[in-house]
C-alpha cells in the first residue's frame, strides 16, 4: 500500500522522458507539439461532455439535501439560509460557497483521544487551506496561459499578471501563482504520503494526477526561471494551435517545453476518466444542489411506481372482531 | 449476546493505527457478536422479498445460501440503480479521497477499523463499480482501484453496510456532499436482492406491514396500552384523558413511533403528548392502522419504505383529517420530510396545516401536510398558550441529543431547544462539534439497535456518550433528552455503559411534567412516578 505512489511517480517520470527523448532524439516535434495536444483536447471535450450527459441521464428521484443548519419553519426562528437553503436563490448561494470557497471542507475537524476517556474535536484548517492554495493558484496559472492563445493578450491577463507578480523579485518577475501551485500540490502530496490514514486510503489514481501537476509546475517554473525557453517561438506554436493553423516554429523549441506540453495533454485527456471529474460533479451533487423545502414543494420522482401496500380494508378484515370488542370504530359491521 | 468487555478495557483498546495489509486483503470479521442475525424466512415471505433459504443460516458460515447467478443479479441491480439514482453515479465517480470524512464517522472513531472510514465504506461499492462499469476500470483493472465481485466482497458488504447507521455526518464534511447513507442504502438494496438482510430490520418491517406498527401491536392492544397510560396520568395529575381512535372527522391525525406506546422511556413521552393535547383541547385522533411513525423500509429499500409509508396518507384521507401531526422520531422524519410526498403524494386530504390554537400556518409543510411536534409546541410556547411550571423538572439537569435525521436531513435544531428552555430550568448543550448539524449518532440507528452486536453499538455510540460525559462532569447533567424513538431505546444502555447516572427522556415527557393542567391535583411525582425534588415540595408547602 505504501508504494502506491511509486507507480504513479514512475509513470510520470517515464512519460516525461518519452516526450523529451521523442523531441530531442527522435525529432517528433509535430507529434508532441501538434498531434498529442489536439488529441488530448478532443478526448477531453468528448469525454467530459459524455460524463456530464451520463450523469444527467440518471434520475434524481428524491430531494435529499444534507442540511447544515436550521431549517425554515416558524417565522421567528432564524433560518440558516445558506447551509439549509429553502429557495432556489439560497441554493445558488450555497453552491457558490461550496464551489468557490470550499464551504464543507472548511468545517473539517480532527478527533483526539485525551486522558481520562476524554475525546475532543479540534477545528483544523490545513486541508482547506492547502486545497484553496492549490486550486486558486492553478486557476490563475491557467488564466495567465491565455497569453499564449490570444493576440492581443486580453486585458485581464495583463491585469492578473500584475497582481501575480506584485512581489517584484527575480528576473523575469516572479509569479506567485506558479510557486503556490507547486507548493500546494507538494503539501497535498506530503499529506497523502505522511499521514497514515491518508496513505492507507490513497490509490495510484490519487498520486498520479498530483505527480503530473507537480511535473507541470516544475517544468513550467524551469522554463521561466532556469532553462529559459524561447517564448516567442512557444507563442508561435500555441497560436498556431489556437487558430487551427498548427506548425512547428523555425529553429524549434527545447525538449523541456514538450515535456510540459505533454504533461498538460495527458492531464487534460485524463480528466474525464478520473476523480478529476469532481470539477463537474460538484455542481450536480444532490445533497448540495437541492432546496430543503420538500414538505412545502413536492418533488417528483420520474420513476415512481405503484407498490403493493396493505390497505385499511385488509387490515380491518383481519382485526375486525378484535376492533369491535375494543370499542374501535369499523367501516364494515 | 456476546459478552461485552468493561468500558475501561474497551476504551483502552481503541486503536487508530492502520494495518500493514491493504484493506482489500483483510477479510471481514464475521465471528459471533460481529454481525446482525439474518432475516427469518417468514418475514421475508410475508413481505414478498427474495428468500435465500428456508433453513437457518449464519453469516459466520463459510458458504452462504445465495443463488448461483448471484453476481449477475448484483450486476443488473447495480446497473439499474445507477440509472435510477444520480446520487449513486456521482458519488461513485467524484470522490478524491481527501480524507475529510475519515474521522467523522462514529463507528470509525469507536472501532478504529479503516473500513469504517466513510471513504472506504464507499470504496467497497466503488471498487466493484470501477471494475464493472468504467472504461478506466476495464483497461487498468486493479491499478484503477477496481476489483471483481467475489464472495469475500459480498461478505464485506454485509459486514460494513450493517456497520453504518446512515447518519450522514460524513456527508456534511465532504466537499462534494458524498452521502454514505446513499451508499449504504444502495448496498443494502443490492444485498436484499439476494435475500441478505437482517432480522432486526425486516421483522419490524413485516410487523408494520401487517399490524401498522413495528412491534406488531394489534388494534385492541394498542388501545389498551394508551388507556393504561391514561390511568397513570390520572394517578399522577388527577386528570382523566379519553383520547379517540380511528375517529373520522377529527381535525388532526397524530402519528408517533410505536416505541412511544410500547417501550420505556418512550411511554413517558407518549404521556407528555396526551397531556399536551388535553391541555389544548385539541381535536385529534390516534390511528391503530397508521400506528407507526417509524419506517424500517428506509433501511431496506426505497420500495419497502414506500410500502410502509403509504398508510399515513391513506389513513389521513380515510379519516378526513385536515393535517397530520408527527411525534418525536428521527428516521421517521427523514422519510416524512424528504420522501413521503414524493413517494405517496400529493395528499388527497386536508389543507396547509394551521395550528387551531395560535392560528399559525405552517407554510413549510404546505404540500406534505405534516408538522413536527416540536414545531407545533414551539409555536404554542411562543404564543404563551401553555400554562407551565418548569420547576417540576428542577430535579433534572438536561442536555439535548440532536438525532441524526432531524439535524442533517431536515434542519430541526432550534425548535426542540426552544421547547426545552421553556419547560426546564437547567439546560446545557454539549460541545459544539457534537451537536446540531455536527451531532453524533446514538450508534444504533438504521436498524442496528440489536442485542447481538452490543459491543459494536457501544463503540459506535462512544462519541455521543463521551460528549454527554463531558456535560455530566462539568454541569452535573443527569438527563439526556432527545426526539427519537430509536434514541430512547438505544441511549439508555449506552449511558449505563459509558456514563452511569444519566437517564434518557423525550422532550415531550419534560413538557408533560411542566404542564399545569386544568383541575389537576398537586403534583408530587413526575411522569415516571418519581418524586419531584424535595426543595420543590418544601417551596410548595410554604
Amino acid at each position: 500500500m505504501n508504494v502506491a505512489y511509486l507507480y504513479s511517480l514512475i509513470a510520470v517520470v517515464v512519460l516525461g522522458l518519452i516526450a523529451y527523448a521523442g523531441v530531442e532524439a527522435a525529432g517528433l516535434d509535430v507529434f508532441f507539439g501538434v498531434i498529442i495536444p489536439y488529441l488530448a483536447l478532443i478526448v477531453f471535450l468528448i469525454g467530459f461532455a459524455n460524463k456530464i450527459l451520463d450523469w444527467t441521464k440518471s434520475a434524481v428521484p428524491f430531494k435529499i439535501p444534507t442540511t447544515g443548519g436550521q431549517q425554515k419553519s416558524l417565522s421567528w426562528i432564524r433560518q440558516n439560509k445558506f447551509d439549509s437553503p429553502y429557495t432556489t436563490g439560497q441554493v445558488v448561494v450555497r453552491m457558490i460557497l461550496e464551489i468557490l470557497l470550499f464551504r464543507s471542507l472548511f468545517r473539517n475537524s480532527r478527533v483526539g483521544f485525551g486522558k481520562g476517556q476524554h475525546i475532543a474535536y479540534k477545528w483544523v484548517v490545513w486541508l482547506w487551506l492547502f486545497a484553496i492554495l492549490f486550486h486558486y493558484s492553478f486557476f490563475v496559472v491557467v488564466l495567465r496561459h491565455l497569453r499564449f492563445f490570444a493576440e492581443p493578450v486580453p486585458f485581464f491577463v495583463n491585469f492578473l499578471e500584475k497582481i501575480d507578480g506584485m512581489l517584484q523579485i527575480l528576473l523575469p518577475n516572479l509569479f506567485l501563482s506558479g510557486v503556490l501551485l507547486l507548493g500546494g500540490a507538494l503539501l497535498l502530496l506530503l499529506r497523502r504520503v505522511l499521514l497514515p490514514k491518508m496513505a492507507y486510503i490513497s490509490r495510484p489514481a490519487d498520486y498520479f494526477p498530483l505527480f503530473l501537476i507537480i511535473g507541470i509546475a516544475v517544468t513550467g517554473l524551469m522554463m521561466r526561471y532556469l532553462d529559459k525557453v524561447d517564448v516567442v517561438r512557444v507563442k508561435e506554436l500555441t497560436m498556431g494551435l489556437a487558430t487551427l493553423q498548427p506548425g512547428i516554429p523555425e529553429g524549434g523549441i527545447s525538449g523541456l517545453f514538450y515535456v510540459h506540453l505533454f504533461f498538460v495533454s495527458i492531464l487534460v485527456a485524463y480528466i474525464p476518466f478520473s476523480k478529476l471529474m469532481h470539477m463537474g460533479g460538484v455542481f450536480l451533487s444532490p445533497t448540495r444542489n437541492q432546496a430543503n423545502n420538500t414538505r412545502a414543494k413536492r418533488h417528483v420522482n420520474p420513476w415512481n411506481y405503484p407498490v403493493k401496500t396493505h390497505t385499511y380494508e385488509e387490515y380491518e378484515d383481519e382485526f375486525r372482531d378484535k376492533m369491535k370488542e375494543a370499542g374501535l370504530p369499523v367501516e364494515k359491521e | 449476546m456476546a459478552e461485552t468487555p468493561k468500558p475501561e478495557d474497551l476504551y483502552q483498546n481503541i486503536d487508530h493505527t492502520m494495518p500493514d495489509e491493504a484493506w482489500e486483503e483483510i477479510p471481514p470479521d464475521l465471528s459471533k457478536g460481529k454481525f446482525c442475525y439474518p432475516t427469518k424466512p417468514k418475514n421475508l415471505d410475508y413481505l414478498d422479498m427474495p428468500t435465500p433459504t428456508k433453513e437457518e443460516w449464519s453469516p459466520a458460515d463459510e458458504e452462504w445460501p445465495i443463488p448461483d447467478n448471484w453476481q449477475e443479479i448484483i450486476h443488473e441491480g447495480f446497473k439499474d440503480r445507477l440509472e435510477k439514482y444520480r446520487s449513486l453515479k456521482i458519488f461513485m465517480d467524484v470522490c478524491v479521497r481527501c480524507g475529510a470524512c475519515a474521522d467523522k464517522c462514529h463507528f470509525f472513531i469507536g472501532t478504529g477499523d479503516p473500513k469504517n472510514m466513510p471513504v472506504l465504506r464507499a470504496e467497497l461499492l466503488r471498487s466493484v463499480y470501477r471494475n464493472d462499469f468504467t472504461t478506466a476500470g476495464r483497461i487498468l483493472k486493479k491499478l484503477s482501484g477496481g476489483r471483481p465481485l467475489t464472495k469475500q466482497v459480498l461478505k464485506e458488504w454485509f459486514s460494513y453496510f450493517y456497520q453504518c447507521t446512515e447518519c450522514r455526518r460524513c456527508s456534511l464534511y465532504c466537499p462534494y456532499g458524498i452521502d454514505t447513507a446513499e451508499i449504504t442504502m444502495m448496498g443494502r438494496e443490492l444485498l436484499s436482492l439476494l435475500g441478505l438482510n437482517i432480522n432486526w430490520i425486516l421483522e419490524p418491517a413485516a410487523n408494520c406491514f401487517r399490524t401498522g406498527n413495528h412491534l406488531g401491536i394489534q388494534p385492541h392492544a394498542f388501545r389498551e396500552m394508551i388507556d393504561f397510560f391514561c390511568d397513570d396520568i390520572e394517578e399522577i395529575t388527577g386528570v382523566r384523558i379519553e383520547p379517540t381512535f380511528n375517529r373520522k372527522g377529527a381535525e388532526i391525525l397524530f402519528i408517533t413511533p410505536s416505541g412511544d406506546v410500547f417501550a420505556d422511556p418512550g411511554t413517558y413521552t407518549m404521556m407528555g403528548y396526551l397531556l399536551l393535547f388535553e391541555h389544548l383541547g385539541l381535536d385529534y385522533t390516534l390511528s391503530t392502522y397508521a400506528s407507526e411513525g417509524g419506517n424500517f423500509g428506509l433501511f431496506t429499500s426505497s420500495e419497502m419504505m414506500k410500502r410502509l409509508n403509504s398508510k399515513m396518507f391513506a389513513e389521513a384521507e380515510r379519516l378526513g383529517v385536515k393535517w397530520i401531526l408527527g411525534g418525536e422520531c428521527g428516521h421517521m422524519w427523514r422519510v416524512i420530510h424528504q420522501y413521503m410526498d414524493t413517494m405517496n403524494g400529493p395528499p388527497n386530504f386536508g389543507e396547509t396545516p394551521k395550528s387551531p390554537i395560535t392560528g399559525t400556518v405552517f407554510e413549510n409543510a404546505a404540500s406534505t401536510r405534516m408538522v413536527h411536534i416540536t414545531e407545533f409546541t414551539a409555536d404554542l410556547l411562543r404564543h404563551n398558550k401553555l400554562k407551565l411550571d418548569p420547576s417540576r423538572n428542577d430535579n433534572k439537569v438536561v442536555t439535548f441529543h440532536d438525532s441524526c435525521n432531524p439535524s442533517r436531513a431536515m434542519g430541526l435544531l432550534d425548535e426542540p431547544r426552544y421547547v426545552l428552555n421553556s419547560v426546564c430550568n437547567n439546560f446545557y448543550d454539549m460541545p459544539e462539534n457534537t451537536i446540531r448539524e455536527q451531532t453524533f449518532c446514538c450508534g444504533s440507528g438504521s436498524g442496528l439497535n440489536t442485542e447481538e452486536i452490543m459491543e459494536l453499538r457501544m463503540l459506535g455510540g462512544l462519541p455521543r456518550a463521551n460528549a454527554v460525559k463531558y456535560v455530566h462532569e462539568k454541569f452535573g447533567v443527569n438527563m439526556l433528552s432527545c426526539i427519537c424513538a430509536i434514541d430512547r431505546a438505544a441511549l439508555p444502555p449506552l449511558m449505563d455503559y459509558w456514563v452511569p447516572g444519566v437517564d434518557v427522556t423525550g422532550v415531550h415527557e419534560l413538557v408533560g411534567n411542566a404542564l399545569v393542567m386544568d383541575g389537576e391535583i398537586e403534583r408530587t411525582m413526575d411522569l415516571r412516578f418519581e418524586p419531584l425534588n424535595e426543595e420543590t415540595e418544601e417551596d410548595a408547602d410554604e
